[in-house]
C-alpha cells in the first residue's frame, strides 16, 4: 500500500453563473513512503487545487470534491473536519509558494512555529519555543534563539521560506506537499532552499509532492513525474525517463520549450519553442483529447476519442493516441 | 517610544490650544448676553453694565483670553453664573455618574460588536451575516432617545428587571450601580456597536482572504483559533482606531442618554448650563470632553504596538 493513494479525484467549483469549473477531473496517483513525486504543468492546469484538495483545504462550497485520496488507507474525503485537523500540519504538512504573504505578520516566528507543535503534540509554551529553535537550526537559520523571537517583516524572502519549512516539518509529517516552494524566491535562494529540501528529506524521510512548473526545479529534486494539463494527467514516469523520452506531444513542448544554457551564443539563433495556443477552459466537458486543440500531430481520432493512459514503457504511461509503445512486456 | 510619547503629548497642546480659543470665543458668538440674563427681566441698563462689569465682559477679547487660559493651567474653571459654585466643583460632583456610563458602555459595546463583527465575516452571505448587519443598520438609524425609551418602557416598566432611571453611585455597591446603568448602555451603545460591528465585519473579511489564514488551516488551527488569533489579532488596529474615534458619539449620546434616564450626570449639567447661558459651565465641560478625547486616541495610537509588531514608535 503507498502512502498516499489518490483516486478518480475530481475537484470541480460551481461558478456564479451557475456553471462548473473542473478543475481536477479524475486525477488518480500514488505516492510511497520517503519517494519524492513532481507534479507540473503550467498555470491552470489543476497542480495547486490538487494540492489543497490533498489537505481538503478547499473551500466547499463553491468547491466540491469527489473520488477518494487514501492516507495510509484511509479516504481522507470522508474524514470529519475534526479528524482533518489532526492530520493538517501533523501527518501532512504543506508549503507555499508566497513565503512574503504565507507567514502571519502579527505573531512571533516562535510562536508560527510552536503553534503545530502545541496543537499536536500537546507542548507547552516553552516547550513549544525551544523546538522551534531545534527547527530554526535545522533549517540553517543563524541566530535561531534570537530569531525565534522577531516577527515575519524582519526576515528576508528566502529566510521565510525556511520558516515555513520549519513549520510544515515541526511535527515530522510524512508526506510534505510543496506548492511552487521557490517560484517567488529569486535564483541563488531557489538553489538554497531546494539544497535544505533535499537536505531535510533523508533527514526526515518525509514523502514530498512537488508542485512545479519549473522542470528544472523537478530535474534536480525528484525521483517520479506526473505531468497535468486541463486538471488530468496525461504522463507520467520516472525522472530521467521521462526527461530521455517525453511521450505525450504536451510533455515534448514543455520540454521543448526550456531555454538551453549557450544557445544564443553558438550561433544558431532558433527561436524558443513554444506551445501554440491556450488552454481549454475546463468550464465545459472537454470531448476527445484535452490536448487536441494545441496539439501538432491531432487528428480526427483525438477530436473524438479520450485516450485512455497507458503503458507505452515500464512504469510510464501517457494518454496519447499516437504515442509509440516501446516493448512493455520485456 | 518614550520619546513618541513625548511628542504625542506635545501635540496635543496646539490641538487644545485651539479648542480653547473656540470654547472661549463661544461667549462672543453666541447669541444673548449674559448679563441681562443674569441680571433677570425687572434690572435697568445701568444693573445690566454692572453685572457685565463684574464679569469683566467689558475688557478686550484678548486680554480676557489671555487671563482665562492662565486660570485654567492653574486649575481654576471659573465660577458658575447661576449657581456660584466653583466649575471644577460642579464637575467633580457630576464627572463619577458619566464616567460610569461612558465605561459601562465601551465594554458593552466592544464585548458584543467584536464577536458579531467576526461572526458576521466567518459566516458571511449567510442569514447569521444578514441579521448583525440588519441590526447595525437600526443601530445607526434609531435615535437613542426612542431606544432609551423603548428600553426604559418594556425593560423596566412591563418587566421591571431594571429601574426605569436614576443613578446609584459605584460606593454604594456593584450591584445597584450596574443595574441603574444596563438600560442606559444598551440605549447609548446601540450606534456604537452598530459601527464597531461593521468595521469588525469589513476588516475580518479582508483578513480571512489572506494567505496567512490559508497557512493556519494546513497547520490544522481550529475555526476559533483562526479567527481570533490569527485573523483578529491583524484586523485589530482598524477596529481599535474606529473604538477611539467613536468615543466622541459617546461623548454626545451621553447628553440625550442622561436626560432620557435621568442620571445626574456632566450631560445633564452641560443641558442645563446651556439652557441658563451659564458660560463657565459650558466652557469648562467642553474643555473637559475635548481633553478626554484626545487623550483616548492618544491611547488608541499607543494600543497599535500591541496588536502589530511592524508599528514602532
Amino acid at each position: 500500500m503507498a502512502l498516499l493513494e489518490v483516486e478518480n479525484l475530481q475537484t470541480h467549483f460551481r461558478t456564479p453563473d451557475g456553471g462548473v469549473n473542473r478543475a481536477v477531473d479524475g486525477l488518480t496517483f500514488s505516492v510511497e513512503a520517503g519517494e519524492t513525486v513532481a507534479i507540473v504543468g503550467e498555470s491552470g492546469c489543476g497542480k495547486s487545487v490538487t494540492s489543497m484538495s490533498i489537505l481538503r483545504l478547499i473551500p466547499e462550497p463553491p468547491g466540491q470534491l469527489a473520488g477518494s485520496i487514501r492516507f495510509e488507507g484511509r479516504d481522507l474525503l470522508k474524514l470529519s473536519e475534526r479528524e482533518m485537523r489532526d492530520i493538517r500540519g501533523n501527518e501532512i504538512s504543506m508549503i507555499f509558494q508566497e513565503p512574503m504573504t504565507s507567514l502571519n505578520p502579527v505573531l512571533s516566528i516562535g510562536q508560527q512555529i510552536g503553534e503545530a507543535l502545541r496543537l499536536h503534540q500537546g507542548l507547552s509554551k516553552s516547550q513549544a519555543e525551544a523546538k522551534a529553535v531545534e527547527m530554526l537550526t535545522l533549517v540553517g537559520i543563524p541566530a535561531p534563539a534570537k530569531r525565534v523571537k522577531e516577527y515575519p517583516h524582519q526576515l528576508s524572502g528566502g529566510m521565510r521560506q525556511r520558516v515555513m519549512i520549519a513549520i510544515a516539518l515541526a511535527c515530522n509529517p510524512k508526506l510534505l506537499i510543496a506548492d511552487e516552494p521557490t517560484t517567488a524566491l529569486d535564483v541563488t535562494i531557489q538553489a538554497q532552499i531546494l539544497d535544505l529540501m533535499r537536505d531535510l528529506k533523508h533527514r526526515v524521510g518525509a514523502a514530498i509532492v512537488l508542485i512545479t512548473h519549473d522542470l528544472g526545479v523537478v530535474a534536480e529534486v525528484a525521483e517520479r513525474v506526473i505531468v497535468m494539463y486541463a486538471g488530468r494527467k496525461v504522463e507520467e514516469a520516472r525522472v530521467e525517463e521521462l526527461f530521455r523520452a517525453p511521450k505525450h506531444p504536451y510533455t515534448q513542448g514543455l520540454l521543448g520549450a526550456v531555454p538551453k544554457l549557450g544557445s544564443s551564443l553558438d550561433g544558431t539563433t532558433e527561436r524558443l519553442a513554444e506551445i501554440p495556443g491556450l488552454v481549454p477552459s475546463l468550464k465545459q466537458k472537454i470531448q476527445g483529447c484535452v490536448f487536441a486543440s494545441r496539439c501538432p500531430h491531432a487528428t480526427e481520432l483525438c477530436r473524438e476519442v479520450p485516450p485512455a493512459l497507458e503503458e507505452k514503457a515500464p512504469r510510464h504511461v501517457a494518454a496519447c493516441h499516437y504515442a509509440v509503445k516501446e516493448a512493455v512486456a520485456a | 517610544m518614550f520619546a513618541y510619547i513625548v511628542r504625542r503629548v506635545l501635540a496635543t497642546i496646539p490641538v487644545m490650544a485651539i479648542v480653547a480659543l473656540f470654547v472661549f470665543s463661544l461667549l462672543y458668538i453666541a447669541p444673548g448676553d449674559p448679563a441681562a440674563v443674569i441680571a433677570g427681566d425687572q434690572a435697568t441698563p445701568a444693573d445690566v453694565e454692572r453685572i457685565r462689569a463684574s464679569l469683566g465682559l467689558d475688557r478686550p477679547f484678548l486680554v480676557r483670553f489671555g487671563e482665562w487660559v492662565f486660570r485654567i493651567l492653574r486649575g481654576d474653571l471659573g465660577v458658575s453664573i447661576f449657581t456660584n459654585l466653583p466649575v471644577t466643583r460642579m464637575i467633580a460632583q457630576r464627572i463619577e455618574p458619566t464616567l460610569s456610563l461612558m465605561v459601562v458602555t465601551l465594554f458593552l459595546a466592544i464585548t458584543i460588536a467584536v464577536p458579531l463583527g467576526v461572526v458576521a465575516a466567518w459566516k458571511a452571505g449567510s442569514w447569521i451575516d444578514r441579521g448583525v448587519m440588519a441590526f447595525a443598520v437600526l443601530g445607526f438609524s434609531v435615535p437613542v432617545f426612542v431606544v432609551g425609551y423603548l428600553l426604559a418602557y418594556f425593560f423596566a416598566l412591563e418587566l421591571d428587571w431594571f429601574p426605569v432611571q436614576g443613578y446609584t453611585p459605584f460606593a454604594q455597591g456593584v450591584g445597584p450601580w450596574l443595574s441603574n446603568l444596563v438600560l442606559p448602555a444598551v440605549a447609548l451603545g446601540g450606534v456604537y456597536i452598530a459601527l464597531i460591528a461593521r468595521i469588525t465585519r469589513a476588516t475580518m473579511l479582508e483578513v480571512l482572504q489572506q494567505d496567512y489564514i490559508r497557512t493556519a488551516r494546513a497547520k490544522g488551527a481550529g475555526q476559533g483559533t483562526m479567527l481570533f488569533v490569527h485573523a483578529l489579532k491583524n484586523a485589530a488596529v482598524p477596529i481599535v482606531t474606529v473604538i477611539g474615534i467613536g468615543v466622541a458619539l459617546l461623548i454626545g449620546g451621553a447628553v440625550v442618554t442622561e436626560s432620557v434616564f435621568a442620571i445626574p450626570g456632566l450631560g445633564r449639567l452641560t443641558v442645563d448650563a446651556i439652557l441658563r447661558r451659564d458660560y463657565p459651565v459650558i466652557q469648562g465641560v467642553i474643555l473637559l470632553f475635548s481633553f478626554v478625547y484626545v487623550l483616548v486616541n492618544l491611547l488608541i495610537d499607543l494600543s497599535y504596538t500591541l496588536f502589530d509588531p511592524r508599528i514602532r514608535y
